[in-house]
């Protein structure tokens, strides 16, 4: 049971020329096991709700609490894969995926077993001993899975973990994704501004606002499990895709006016 | 008359010299960052020094006058006959001592304070704006002052190595470790690494690579320090060779002794070039 709860989350950051207000008034709840993904405009904050989320930074107000407990510091419940990979690359794919295993001092053989089976799970057989630099960028971002899971965490805070991939690559490690998260069932808090990927992933959207971000709509994706790559070309797609896009053009229109204002 | 050939029936692929004139010789060698063909990259590798023996040799016969330049043969038999009669090991020795021990002594100091400073915003308020200052005062000012200070002994040529070293590191250290990217630590905060595990297991071996990297440039900087120091003052060394050489009005010494400096300065940047390729094979772009 790993539940993750926002509430009343607000952020501002202070800058030179006065407060930027990041976030307003989060209040959400992802229950266990829940896949939820994140859409919004550009600069809305989606980053700043996954660095709150992951302890690493603190909310001006609010709280966020993870069991009921409140997650003031980052810690390895709560997993956390970046768009930049940010993979070490002293380290082989193997020893990477070990890393989170290795502070926590779990056995050498124990550790071999897990990164072993992620290895496999991930499809990076045959390149246990190789440097991140010797791999593609799909295969850097399944390594920064793997390193993620390895730690078995309670809640996995994913940052446009595909946003740098190419679009076949990024399709199928949506699949790869999906099947994990089949197997795995772990919490998921999910940023991207890719709609499909977002309603082919998500149990849930959250749709926020133009900065300062709030949740503007919340949609429940009726689609089933476990999902393939067929159901992308469905009728109920399309329909939940055509909802996605109108509130985000709308969303987006708010940000480009509020820009031209300002200027 | 072209004629176009149907694609099934391919031409005859056309070898890349060929196709290199085809694009046209400007195109191939001289669009930035492109790579040239290997040969011609060795050609003008080797056409540099040739230029530079040919300008050398006609220089010398146009002048001729050894007390300016002397020509190559000569500095050649100098070089040979310093070694053999003139203790010029000891010389060298002396300096590369100096030079290693100098460098050791800043490079201990800089690489870990500027280290500190990279990551710790209370250690960099503190220190960096006396050491920004100190770096734009050239070292060799300091030299009288250390002469009066220490004397003309090897703590002032030590200390001088250090002035110009040391200020300089310290501050690509900082950069270096400031440069290392918070998402990398950030990851490893959230695998659940202790602050000091993020620093040791993360920070640090994430700038190993680029300190190599200014070790190597900041120790070829030492040896012009090292230089200046043994010119006013010292009773053995490379510098001190050459002031000799100068009142004996020896050019063809003074030219091989300054070729010797270049040449231990090659042989140190080759040793720093295989630690870094040894130790940091993972490293995605191979310096030269
Ligand atoms: N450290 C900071 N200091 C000041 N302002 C910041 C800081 N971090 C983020 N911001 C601002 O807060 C707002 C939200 O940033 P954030 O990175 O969370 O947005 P985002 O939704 O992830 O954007 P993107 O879609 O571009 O990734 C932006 O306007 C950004 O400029
Ligand atoms: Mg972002």
């Amino acid at each position: 049971m790993s539940e993750i709860r926002f509430v009343d989350v607000a952020m501002r950051y202070p800058t030179r020329r006065g407060e930027v207000r990041a976030l307003q008034q989060i209040s959400l709840a992802v229950p266990d096991g829940q896949f939820a993904c994140i859409v919004g405009p550009s600069g809305c904050g989606k980053s700043t709700l996954l660095s709150i989320a992951a302890g690493l930074i603190l909310p001006t107000e609010g709280e966020v609490l993870v069991d009921g407990k409140p997650a003031y510091s980052p810690g390895a419940d709560r997993g956390m894969v970046f768009q930049s990979y940010s993979l070490y690359p002293w380290l082989s794919v193997r020893r990477n995926i070990e890393f989170g295993l290795e502070v926590k001092r779990t056995p050498k053989a124990e550790r071999a077993r897990q990164s072993g089976e992620l290895i496999r799970l991930m499809k990076l057989d045959g390149f246990a001993e190789a440097f991140p630099k010797a791999l593609s960028g799909g295969m850097k971002q399944r390594v920064a899975i793997a390193r993620a899971l390895a730690n078995d965490p309670e809640v996995l805070l994913m940052d446009e973990p595909f946003g740098a991939l190419d679009a076949l690559t990024r399709q199928i490690m949506q699949e790869m994704l999906t099947d994990l998260w089949q197997r795995y069932r772990k919490t998921v808090l999910f940023v991207t501004h890719d709609i499909d990927e977002a309603i082919f992933l998500g149990d849930v959207i959250y749709i926020m606002t133009n900065r300062p971000g709030r949740i503007r709509t919340t949609l429940n994706v009726d689609l089933p499990r476990p999902r393939n790559f067929e159901m992308v070309t469905s009728p109920r797609f399309a329909e939940l895709r055509s909802q996605v896009v109108g509130i985000i053009h709308e969303e987006s229109m708010k940000a480009v006016e509020s820009e031209l204002a300002r200027a | 008359m072209s004629e176009r050939v149907p694609a099934t029936q391919a031409a005859p692929a056309a070898s890349a010299r060929v196709q290199r004139r085809r694009r046209g010789l400007l195109r191939t060698y001289l669009t930035p960052k492109q790579a040239i063909p290997r040969s011609a990259r060795l050609f003008l590798g080797i056409g540099s020094f040739v230029v530079i023996i040919t300008l050398w040799s006609v220089g010398s016969v146009l002048i001729n006058n050894p007390l300016f330049l002397p020509s190559i043969p000569r500095v050649g038999t100098a070089w040979i006959d310093m070694w053999q009669h003139q203790h010029f090991l000891d010389d060298v020795a002396w300096s590369t001592f100096r030079i290693v021990a100098g460098f050791l002594i800043a490079a201990a100091m800089a690489v870990p304070l500027g280290l500190l400073m990279g990551s710790f915003e209370v250690v960099r308020s503190f220190f960096q704006p006396p050491i920004n200052a100190i770096r734009y005062m050239p070292a060799s000012a300091f030299i009288v002052l250390l002469i009066v200070l220490l004397g003309l002994g090897e703590e002032e040529k030590l200390t001088l190595i250090w002035i110009g070293v040391f200020f300089q590191l310290v501050l690509m250290v900082m950069d270096i470790a400031h440069r290392v990217p918070d998402e990398m630590l950030n990851v490893a905060y959230t695998l659940g690494a202790s602050r000091w595990k993020v620093f040791y297991k993360v920070f640090l071996p994430a700038t190993f690579p680029e300190v190599v990297d200014a070790l190597r440039i900041t120790i070829g900087w030492a040896w012009t320090y090292l230089i200046v120091a043994e010119l006013l003052g010292a009773e053995r060394g490379i510098g001190t060779f050459i002031i000799i050489s100068e009142r004996f009005l020896r050019m063809d010494r003074i030219i091989a002794a300054i070729i010797t400096i270049g040449i231990l300065g090659l042989i140190t940047d080759t040793i720093f070039g295989l630690i870094h390729r040894w130790a940091f094979p993972y490293v995605e772009k191979v310096h030269a």
